[in-house]
């Protein structure tokens, strides 16, 4: 027991961190990639159209796995994050680094699949609703996350910084979540409840779940791909990665 | 299946613009975002491996 916990903190130096993400990264690739062909082969093949949206809805299959994403990507910054603040690991602030653009892309494509859906549903590309104004905020808390890093010299300093920043932002994540009840919104309650049987046709909830698995596994892939350039930008001066390279 | 011909597929249902805005827009940007990754990654690279052989040169001539 002791010995394969010890043999876990092993990971946590970049590195040994370093050639493991770079034996996951093609797993994560084929599983993003499998589940992508199983989860767009629903959305457009077996989902059946839906009675008031008609194919317009269809949406949903990129929409909601990409505002997940954006939330929970956000989650898993801020912990890494929180464990360097705490800890004072070096891994753990190039994680969250790695992931901050990652997440920023998935807060984009939520707005933005999010406008497409709302101009023929609502009429209006955007609305100041509760449930778009936080997830804009979420955006701009990546963003600034992203351009506090950049602006300051010593990593260290900028993983102290950013953290405290991504820390404070956690605030939104339930804000979000919770906004669709909060508040009178337009935009609709969640797809997916937990205490009820799902309001939706099976398949449609199946896409849904293939897709946000996908975007899952892309994420990681992604993620560890940046990590691996993060960690050797940051050692460059180590003498394992002299040796590290080919 | 419920589609009868490909035209119909595309024109989802007249809905065309913004199912495939949207689609497109994940597509593209998921195929940018990891090429971008993997770039940066490429490039740090071959600067170590550059500056490696700086320093093996640098050691040569020293040597010689």
């Amino acid at each position: 027991m002791r010995q394969s916990i010890i043999q876990w903190f092993r990971f946590a130096s970049p590195q040994s961190f370093y050639p493991l993400a770079g034996r996951m990264i093609p797993w994560f690739w084929a599983a993003a990639v499998a589940f992508g062909i199983a989860g767009l082969w629903i959305s457009f093949f077996v989902a059946p159209t839906d009675a008031q949206q008609g194919e317009g809805y269809r949406i949903i299959f990129v929409h909601v796995p990409a505002s997940w994403m954006s939330m929970f990507i956000y989650l898993v910054m801020a912990f890494w994050a929180g464990l360097g603040l705490a800890l004072n690991t070096r891994l753990s602030g190039m994680m969250a680094q790695s992931l901050a653009p990652t997440g920023a892309l998935m807060a984009a494509l939520s707005l933005w699949t999010g406008a497409l859906w709302g101009k023929p549903m609502w009429g209006a590309w955007w609305v100041w609703d509760a449930r778009l104004t936080s997830e804009l905020i979420l955006f701009f808390l990546y963003l600034g996350f992203m351009a506090l890093q950049a602006a300051i010299d010593d990593p260290r300093r900028a993983d102290k910084a950013g953290a405290i920043l991504a820390l404070v932002g956690v605030v939104n994540i339930p804000i979000i979540y919770f906004s669709v009840k909060w508040w009178n919104t337009l935009h609709q309650g969640s797809t997916i409840n937990l205490t009820k049987a799902p309001s939706m046709a099976q398949t449609m909830l199946w896409g849904m779940l293939l897709m946000a698995l996908c975007f899952w596994m892309y994420s990681i892939a992604v993620a560890l791909t940046r990590v691996r350039a993060i960690i050797l930008e940051r050692e460059r001066h180590t003498e394992w990665v002299k040796h590290a390279l080919e | 299946m419920h589609w009868n011909s490909v035209g119909e597929f595309f024109a989802m249902g007249g809905y065309a613009l913004y199912v495939w805005g949207s689609f497109g827009a994940c597509a593209l940007l998921m195929i940018v975002e990891p090429f971008l990754a993997k770039r940066r990654l490429s490039e740090v690279r071959k600067s170590l491996i550059r500056e490696r052989l700086a320093d093996e040169l640098e050691t040569q001539q020293r040597i010689s």
